[in-house]
């Protein structure tokens, strides 16, 4: 037997997923509340316990980490034009695994500087321009960061005209300067800037977080937790030498506070007769949605899925649905726990969180008639033809009806432009290894992927 | 990568206007003429091609229209402009702009009015385009 320990430092729960790299088997999981507040090895140390109880004394040869503790990775972004440069910038931060807490474009105001102050990021990624393009908008934002009282390092990625001068600007603080997120018009350039970002959180961030002082037992802290999920997927969609993937697909994690989704596939316009419009997106593309979770956020689903709705697919009254509602956003804890009334609510609240979120992912397609007859027009990614979902979260998993709750990702007639999948098997993430498979397929990647083939439940089609 | 020691132009075929042929002919005589061109292609909105301009810090805006509705579609183009802070940026419009039996002197005027500061006419070469743009761009004497 080889152990390798995985380690995931949530926001909430510390959860460590023992596996045995010889056999290809997860040995055990263990969760205890994080710590960061005072020593972080409180509750990694309480979680051994658990987990030694669960699966008796283990020696571990490795032990990877990751982490969204203490906030996770936050970061604020400024570009030119929103639907160019600035999502360039968004798009580069959610797939590097960043909890994006400030979006701006065109030119900083002083209230804008105020607000960036308040919300304390751990990096700021500055953009803007096409190479050769416009300086004027990131040279004038180098120069308003310039004048912030803050120490958070700035990520410049912007118009490589105007690279050197935002350093000089910008003197004094630290600053990283990558390519351009978008060189030209339309082409995206977001790897290089990611790396930087990655390597900023392992030498700076987790130290001035207090993750650093964990026990030696670990050999590092890797990367954000989305990050590593991002890189699962990433493999389990494509595979790797000796292993195949399981092809194109869409993940997602309804979570308490904001739901993420994940999207590995091309999605670019299957026919002639489409034409493509804005900026290309990535091929492993990440979006999170802050304003739709089961508990904190519980607010944003019934406002995006609208009252009726909730109460129609829960088969409650409305007033009860806006009672349990309420009383949900003061209980963030409350779990339904056999309680059939709370069972009924979170299987319609969940369902309308997949379908508001990946919704919101996946690209549209618009009919128009030309002279040359009826012509499509795409913007965002095509996912209709991808065939596999992956779907985690508590309401999810300790539900009878996952499948029932999932098939609310796919393609729907009554909102006919949404490009999500037609027709999809659905993987179900039990006991939530995807992070840790994420850490483990940097070093054992063919492992990883069998490990996750086995231990994803597998629920067939869903029509 | 773009070289700023030349001139950049943003291009495309305004509305839902699918004519994709003259556009790339555009684009490679433009590019070998030594613009730098940003090609937006067909069915390109005016938004569009303001944002472009922006990032790209565009020296030029060439709109194409060949399916007779590029009155309507040129619209408000210079007044967003304005609004987007391309204040004075040249607009050129070319292509079967409009549809009946005009005088093209009538049109360009139409099209004068609206802003633009030149429009052409079908049929109109490569060439005489670039000649316009070079003049308006002041590269008397510059290959481009």
């Amino acid at each position: 037997m080889k152990a390798v320990l995985l380690i995931d430092f949530g926001s909430t729960y510390t959860k460590l997923t023992a596996v045995d790299v010889e056999a290809e088997a997860v040995l055990g999981t263990a969760a205890a509340y994080t710590t960061v507040q005072t020593d972080i090895n409180d509750g990694l140390n309480k979680g051994l316990r658990l987990l030694e109880e669960k699966i008796g004394k283990v020696e571990f040869s490795e032990c990877f980490a990751c982490s969204s503790a203490a906030g996770g990775l936050r970061m604020v972004t400024s570009g030119l034009v929103p639907e160019l440069t600035g999502e360039a910038a968004k798009l580069a931060s959610l797939g590097a695994g960043a909890k994006v807490v400030g979006i701006y474009a065109f030119q900083l105001t002083e209230e804008d500087l105020e607000k960036i102050a308040k919300s304390k990021p751990d990096i700021f990624l500055l953009v803007g321009g096409t190479d050769g393009g416009n300086t004027e908008c990131i040279l004038h934002n180098a120069k308003m960061l310039a004048t912030l009282d803050a120490d958070f390092p700035v990520v410049v990625a912007g118009n490589r005209t105007a690279a050197r001068e935002c350093e000089k600007l910008l003197a004094g603080k630290q600053v990283y300067i990558c390519p351009n997120v978008m060189p030209k018009f339309g082409v995206l350039n977001i790897e290089p800037t990611q790396k930087q970002i990655r390597e900023i959180f392992l030498n700076r961030i987790i130290q001035a977080k207090g993750l650093s002082k964990v026990s030696d037992l670990l050999s590092d802290i890797m990367m954000p937790t989305p990050a590593a999920v991002l890189q699962a997927m990433e493999l389990l969609a494509q595979g790797c030498e000796g292993e195949s993937g399981i092809g194109e697909l869409v993940a997602v994690d309804v979570g308490g506070a904001t739901t993420d989704v994940y999207s590995i596939a091309d999605g670019m316009p299957e026919h002639m007769n489409t034409v493509y419009k804005g900026l290309p997106e990535p091929y492993a593309k990440r979006t999170v949605e802050g304003d739709i979770g089961m508990r904190y956020s519980i607010q944003g689903i019934v406002d995006a899925a609208g009252l009726d709705e909730v109460s129609r697919l829960s088969g409650l009254s409305p007033e009860r649905v806006g009672e349990l509602v309420e009383d949900l956003k003061c209980h963030t804890d409350k779990v339904p726990n056999g309680d059939p009334e709370l069972e009924k609510l979170d299987y319609a609240l969940a369902s309308m969180a997949i379908r508001e979120a990946v919704t919101r992912h996946a690209g549209t397609i618009e009919e128009t008639y030309t002279m040359m007859g009826l012509t499509y027009v795409q913007s965002g990614k095509n996912l209709t033809n991808v065939k596999q979902i992956v779907v985690t979260g508590g309401s999810l998993i300790h539900t009878k009806r996952t499948e029932e709750i999932a098939s609310y990702a796919l393609y729907s007639p009554a909102q006919p432009t949404s490009l999500r999948p037609k027709q999809a098997d659905v993987w179900v993430d039990r006991t939530y290894i995807l992070a840790a498979m994420g850490l483990l397929s940097s070093h054992y990647p063919q492992t990883a992927l069998r490990i996750m083939k086995k231990e994803l439940e597998y629920h067939g089609n869903s029509k | 990568m773009q070289n700023r020691e030349k001139k950049v132009l943003v291009i495309g075929v305004i509305g839902a206007d699918v004519h994709a042929v003259g556009n790339k002919i555009l684009y490679h005589a433009f590019t070998e003429a030594g613009f730098e061109v940003v090609n937006l292609g067909v069915m390109v909105s005016q938004e569009e091609y303001i944002a472009a301009a922006i990032e790209s810090n565009a020296d030029a805006i060439v709109v194409s229209s060949l399916y007779g509705q590029g009155e309507l579609d040129c619209r408000g183009l210079r007044q967003k402009c304005d609004e987007a802070g391309l204040k004075g940026i040249p607009l050129v419009v070319g292509g079967n702009i409009v549809i009946g039996k005009q005088t093209f002197e009538d049109v360009e005027k139409r099209f004068k009015d609206m802003g633009f500061d030149r429009a052409f006419p079908p049929g109109t070469a490569p060439e005489t385009t670039i000649e316009a743009l070079r003049e308006l761009l002041h590269m008397d004497g510059e290959t481009a």
